[in-house]
């Protein structure tokens, strides 16, 4: 393998768990809910993935439970933000919190034990052709049938759809669900093939990029791709540049990512045709009918 | 048609209530329509019209009462049942996605799978079959009021319904595209669809509905045959006594110009905002000077541009007073004599939360000294205020100064209205001044407006409502598409010169040059 296959394949699978994480909170924004608890359901399936793994030895199973705790993290937010209507801002962002500590504690005992890896497919991460099937079938779902319309209409007007007899909470909450399922498999793909280990906050605001994906995305699938694309070789750049002890502080390169976060989300709402158009006029308020 | 034989009934409502906590929005409502007819649902603003077709269309459930079709009971869940029987609703907002495209909207609505290309066809087809042009690969958001009802009209036409609920659907149109909404319905209602017309325009009702059923205080008051009664007769029973009718005294000769327009221009804000263009206008001490049009022409951004809410490119372009104010911020127009009432009262005009003496000081603390004492409140101050304006413009409270959002509509907008009258401002520009208010707060806001104005301020309102417009405007201007017409003498022009300016000014133009020649 030459060195620039080397350097893409590292790109590749430094991508992937941001592709995964922003395709599912995506989704879920397209549906008009704003789930900042991203960061907490990906350390929640890392943690899960890996415990399962290791403790079962096989790989799939992690993989299995990883989606699972995604999706029960989800469902608590969907709890908290659908149906007892909770400020989904202040919900999201102790969601994060919970998933931290909680991940913490429970994988206190997995620190520093081997884990399992999940087996590569000539020579990639089986996740990695995963997450472009995702994509496109996301992508088809939202563009191209009844269900995807019926999502970006619940996410566009809440009290139309309402009005034309649509189930508002029901679908929110399977897309809820779907998110927490593309988070815990984001973090299921780090800690069972990116490094096939725990160590804890072992996501390192993974989520948080992947939030900021979304709006770089302008909401649209395919997108996603490029972002998640460009994030992961800038992140990588970060890690080969220390090699050549340019004499720039290390903390510097390793924050370029999140610099990167900030001038496309900035560059990006410099241009409002951009970010409004399609984003979702709904995103972040919450839904009450009055009955 | 026959007579009122149980079974001929296409729908029944019977002895409906209703109940939100402890207001009975219905009171023991009963509704009979029958097959093919058009007919009327009458009351003001808060009689419980929009509560009884929303209990009709499945959105809301009785607390007690039946609802029979073709004379069977029928418990009705949801908007999805009520479709299923054969009931369609044109909603008076709209139930509309901005983002999709008009054949999105409609697929919405349809049960079932869908396909966009043969969906788009059959929208096609009865567009031009009913006269209502539409083109499917649209995005709603970009796409005009009238526009946008079409699409209601089309959704609901679609899945062939017996009966057909519209909800004030003349509020929005033009005078011309209402005529040919009326057509339509004519021409439905011949085709054995009933439609069941909740209005509070009384010409139209009486134009285009066999009977009317009046509502007032939730309560059913009359039921009668609107052709055989008269515009006063139906306004009385709707709101239970006399309206009162503004008296002017004759216009002062033309004052001095205190608010000048010259050449305003504002870039859209936004994929569904409007750009205004070119926009002059002088109006003088003395006069009410009306802006009419339909919604979404740029009467939001006009009145954004006139408060200062969003500054002008040149300080020349807006002159109050004499003064030069287009890059200067709400306060010191303000301190300049200008006051502004905007359309939303609740969150623009108003925050809901905040008691109404708050409120004061929030539109007020820099025009009146009094109200802030080197940056503390004046409470008594503010009290004092608000305290006179609720006397002067009758409004009604539950508790001594209680928080904006417990007013109904019409009494906060009194409110509204009345806090910035009570300055005597020496210019005031207000948007949309009785949207949603009953007849009779709607008569004191205008009567006000007027008394105002031939005080010797400068007046400009901003409305969607004709009758409105004619009864306080000394001259008229339209907007459309970002675009103001010259002002012209309120007895020079009809609803149906006004609707023509609406579509678009250069038609009016060469008709005035076929005048001339």
């Amino acid at each position: 393998m030459d060195a620039t296959t080397a350097v893409f394949l590292t790109i590749v699978t430094a991508a992937t768990p941001l592709l995964l994480a922003a395709l599912g909170e995506l989704v879920t924004e397209r549906s008009g809910v704003l789930n900042l608890g991203v960061e907490g359901m990906m350390v929640m399936g890392a943690v899960a993935g890996f415990g399962a793994g290791f403790l079962s030895g096989n790989p799939y199973i992690g993989i299995f439970a990883a989606i699972l705790a995604g999706m029960a993290m989800a469902l608590l937010f969907g709890l908290l933000t659908l149906t007892l209507v909770t400020n989904q801002v202040a919900t999201g962002l102790s969601l994060t919190l919970l998933g931290l500590g909680l991940s913490g504690l429970l994988g206190e005992s997995f620190v520093g034990e081997p884990g399992v890896r999940l087996p590569k497919w000539l020579g990639i991460d089986i996740l990695i052709p995963v997450s472009f099937i995702l994509v496109a079938a996301v992508s088809y779902v939202l563009f191209r049938t009844k269900i995807g319309l019926v999502i970006r209409a619940v996410g566009d007007s809440h009290a139309s759809a309402h009005a034309l007899g649509y189930r508002v909470t029901l679908v929110r909450y399977a897309c809820v669900l779907f998110g927490g399922a593309c988070s815990g498999l984001a973090g299921g793909y780090l800690s069972l093939a990116y490094t096939p280990q725990w160590v804890e906050n072992m996501t390192a605001g993974r989520g948080w990029i992947a939030l900021a994906l979304v709006v770089f995305s302008s909401w649209l699938p395919w997108r996603l791709v490029v972002g998640a694309y460009l994030f992961g070789a800038i992140s990588i750049l970060a890690y080969t540049v220390q090699t050549f002890a340019l004499g720039i502080p290390s903390q510097l390169l390793l924050s370029l990512p999140y610099i990167a976060t900030i001038l496309a989300l900035v560059l990006i709402s410099a241009s409002r045709r951009l970010t409004r158009s399609n984003a979702p006029a709904c995103l972040g308020q919450p839904f009450v009918p009055d009955r | 048609m026959t007579d009122n034989g149980g079974k001929n009934h296409l729908l029944e409502a019977l002895h409906i209530v209703k109940t939100f906590g402890s207001l009975r929005a219905n009171d023991d409502v009963s509704l009979f329509v029958r097959p093919s007819e058009i007919h009327a649902l009458l009351g003001e603003n808060g009689a419980g019209k929009s509560t009884l077709v929303k209990i009709i269309y499945g959105a809301l459930q009785p607390t007690a009462g039946e609802l029979r079709w073709h004379g069977a009971p029928v418990t009705i869940a949801s908007p999805a049942a009520a479709r299923k029987l054969g009931i369609g609703m044109v909603f008076q907002h709209f139930s509309l996605f901005e983002a999709l495209s008009v054949a999105e909207n409609i697929a919405l609505a349809l049960p079932g799978a869908f396909d966009i290309a043969a969906l788009s066809q059959k929208i096609s087809r009865i567009s031009k079959e009913y006269g209502l042009p539409l083109e499917p690969s649209a995005i709603v958001g970009d796409l005009s009021v009238g526009e946008r009802q079409r699409i209601e009209i089309i959704r609901c036409l679609l899945q062939e319904p017996k009966l057909l609920i519209m909800d004030e659907p003349t509020a929005v149109l033009t005078p011309q595209e209402a005529d040919q909404l009326f057509l339509v319905l004519e021409r439905l209602a011949k085709e054995s669809c009933s439609i069941l017309y909740i209005s509070h325009r009384l010409e139209e009702v009486k134009r285009l509905c066999q009977s009317a059923t009046i509502l007032r205080q939730g309560k059913v008051v009359a039921c009668v045959d609107p052709r055989q009664e008269t515009a006063a007769s139906l306004a009385r029973l709707m709101v239970g006594g006399d309206i009162h009718v503004v008296r002017a005294k004759a216009k002062p000769q033309s004052g001095k110009p205190r608010l000048v327009l010259d050449k305003v221009a504002l870039k859209q804000d936004g994929p569904f905002g409007v750009s205004l263009r070119d926009i002059s206008l002088a109006v003088a001490g003395g006069e009410v000077v009306a802006i009419a049009g339909v919604a979404g022409n740029g009467q939001s951004e006009l009145f954004d541009a006139i408060s200062g809410e969003k500054l002008l490119a040149r300080e020349e372009a807006l002159v109050i007073d004499g003064k030069p104010c287009g890059r200067r911020g709400i306060t010191e127009r303000r301190k300049m004599g200008a006051a502004f009432v905007p359309e939303e009262r609740l969150g623009h005009g108003a925050v809901p939360a905040f008691r109404l003496s708050e409120n004061v000081i929030l539109t007020r603390y820099a025009s009146d000294k009094n109200l802030t004492k080197s940056g503390t409140i004046g409470r008594d101050a503010a009290l004092g205020v608000s305290e006179r304006v609720i006397k002067s413009f009758d409004v009604r409270k539950g508790k001594p100064d209680p928080e904006a959002r417990a007013l109904s509509g019409g009494n906060l907008q009194k409110f509204v209205v009345g806090r910035e009258l009570d300055r005597n401002p020496a210019v005031l520009v207000v948007n949309q001044p009785t949207w949603g208010v009953d007849a009779g707060a709607a008569a004191t806001i205008r009567q006000a407006l007027v008394d105002l104005a031939r005080a010797g301020a400068a007046v400009l309102v901003i409305s969607q409502d004709l009758d409105e417009i004619f009864e306080i405007a000394d001259r008229i201007a339209v907007i459309s598409r970002g675009q103001l017409s010259e002002a012209y003498p309120a007895s020079d022009l009809t609803a149906e010169k006004i609707g023509l300016l609406m579509a678009g000014e250069h038609e009016v133009r060469e008709e005035r040059h076929a005048a001339r020649a």
